[in-house]
């Protein structure tokens, strides 16, 4: 029933997009991002379209992994093309009682569409070739800059990998009492939605006494090892950069000058 | 009322690189009033094969009949269903939820429609069924100690009064002390009300005792279905895919091999101890 949630999924591969270090992939995504927002043409789309392409042809994740993140976001996509399809004022092409579609409110339309399906693609990407345990351990590393500022880096990674962790865990735990109610007569379909609410409440209150069961338990089994956040604590497998992670940076410093460059001196009437 | 199975299959995952055949060709029928034991190891599809079994997992193919009706016809009743063929979950405790006791067990019957008096009539019966002393009927059900939770969660299904009672793995995780009451209050339930019960359990030794027909499931299909000294006859092969016969089998047969002339079909102990005995009074 909520096996389809794909949040963080991680898609098993041997490839290099796998192996590289995933400070490189944090910062490849955020650049891409970046990147996505700096062009203001039709060449410096096609050229993240490349990048993005071949990126996901070495992830070796199938495509259709990537686009089911997309699912999600289907409405909040519809509503902005809609919205700037219509109230961005402009030179009118088209105007049907008081709805008028501008050039310019076209280009943003498709514009912005375009960024926001390569903003998911672009991070599910990162999600589905790095295990949630790495991408947490990259942000750690990244972030320890800021323990200068007290803030509690590590705690917060350790916070992030367990949330990251239960995901699944209460996924499934979710799909067994929804189960185990239905086959004792509930019903969490039909009704209006006081008694759709209402009809939660014997899902919810296992599902809240299970996760508080599962915190405690780990509690308990992380204090037995001695655990005490993050002061002199060393990592088995520290993250350690490799050459392919020097190349990868290196193809990125050209990604975004070429994007740079294109956005800079291509001139075209779109 | 009758349950056939008929070819039926279960695929997890559709048909993504992740698919796991769960069930290949399962055909079985369940009578009337059997005490049925359900084996396999883990990962061999019995928890699969019970969720079937009330509906809640559509099987990706073949058929499931139930009182000769397809259960999977767009017209057919679910819910009424799923009250004839009572489902308890592994650790069914995890799904209590209400303030007391007498009210999670109210929860069943009440989703069925029923009037408040028949409702409460019926909570009380189930919960006398499994056992459980008045005192604790409005107690929150989070303060009692597992063994009396998982009766309070076993009188919930119950209250619904099904023809067909299926446990998964109802002794998980108890003491033999609350193991050895649980099993025997199925039995009685069994024995007093004439129900179908099928229990799902990894462990010979808990079912040999009281069931009279065993299914031994393996890898998603059927590998044995008979009467218990018949499935214990395989032995050998029950080892080779992750299973034991009960200890008294083993007995019986190395005793039969160093040359006592025991009949190795005993599979409770009362049983062992008397074939023992006939054969040593006869010497």
């Amino acid at each position: 029933m909520l096996r389809d949630i794909t949040l963080g999924q991680y898609y098993q591969a041997d490839s290099v997009i796998h192996k590289l270090d995933p400070r490189v992939k944090l910062i490849a995504t955020i650049t891409f991002i970046i990147s996505l927002f700096i062009v203001q043409n039709i060449a410096g789309y096609l050229i993240a379209a490349a990048f993005l392409t071949c990126v996901i042809k070495l992830s070796r994740v199938p495509f259709r992994f990537m686009v089911k993140g997309m699912r999600a976001i289907v409405f909040l996509l519809l509503i902005t093309v809609v919205f700037n399809l219509f109230l961005t004022p402009g030179e009118t092409l088209i105007s049907v009682w008081k709805l008028t579609i501008t050039k310019e409110g076209l280009r943003t339309a498709v514009f912005m569409a375009i960024r926001l399906t390569f903003l998911i693609i672009g991070s599910s990407v990162m999600t589905l070739t790095t295990t949630p345990n790495n991408l947490t351990d990259g942000m750690e590393k990244l972030m320890a800059p800021l323990k200068i500022f007290r803030v509690p880096v590590h705690e917060v990674a350790m916070m992030m990998s367990i949330a990251l962790r239960f995901i699944p865990v209460l996924l499934e735990e979710t799909d067994k009492i929804m189960k185990a109610q239905i086959a004792r007569g509930a019903d969490f379909e039909s009704g209006n939605l006081m008694k759709k609410a209402k009809s939660l409440v014997p899902l919810l209150v296992p599902l809240f006494i299970s996760a508080f069961r599962r915190a405690n338990d780990l509690a308990m089994a992380m204090e037995a090892r001695c655990y005490r956040g993050g002061e002199n604590r060393t990592k088995m497998k520290p993250l350690q950069y490799k050459k392919r992670d020097g190349l990868a940076y290196l193809t990125l410093v050209c990604y975004l000058s070429v994007c740079i460059g294109a956005n800079m001196l291509i001139r075209l009437p779109f | 009322m009758p349950l056939i199975l008929d070819h039926v299959d279960y695929v997890y995952g559709g048909d993504t690189e992740l698919a796991v055949h769960a069930l290949k060709d399962v055909n079985l029928v369940i009578p009337d009033g059997q005490f049925i034991g359900l084996i396999g190891h883990t990962g061999s599809g019995k928890s699969t094969l019970v969720q079937h079994l009330n509906g809640l997992i559509k099987p990706t193919g073949g058929s499931i009949y139930f009182n000769g009706e397809d259960i999977h016809d767009d017209d057919y009743d679910k819910k009424k269903l799923r009250s004839k063929v009572g489902l308890v979950f592994q650790y069914p405790e995890h799904q209590l939820f209400e303030i007391d006791v007498f009210s999670d067990v109210c929860f069943g019957p009440k989703n069925l429609g029923l009037s408040k008096k028949e409702v409460e009539l019926r909570a009380y019966a189930a919960l006398k069924q499994v056992g459980l002393e008045d005192e604790f009927f409005y107690q929150s059900p989070f303060d009692l100690s597992g063994g009396q939770k998982r009766r309070v969660a076993i009188a919930g299904v119950l209250a619904m009064k099904p023809d067909i009672l299926i446990l998964d793995e109802p002794t998980a995780g108890l003491d033999p002390k609350g193991r050895d009451e649980i099993l025997d209050q199925i039995d009685s339930l069994h024995k007093e009300m004439g129900i179908t019960v099928i229990l799902v359990s990894h462990s010979m030794e808990d079912v040999a005792k009281y069931v009279e027909r065993i299914i031994v499931m393996n890898k998603g299909s059927v590998l044995y279905d008979g009467v218990p000294k018949e499935v214990f006859r395989h032995y050998k092969e029950l080892e080779q895919v992750g299973l034991a016969a009960p200890q008294v089998t083993y007995i019986m047969q190395a005793l039969h091999e160093k040359g006592f002339p025991v009949n190795t079909e005993a599979t409770t102990i009362s049983e062992a101890r008397d074939e023992i005995l006939r054969v040593l009074s006869r010497a």
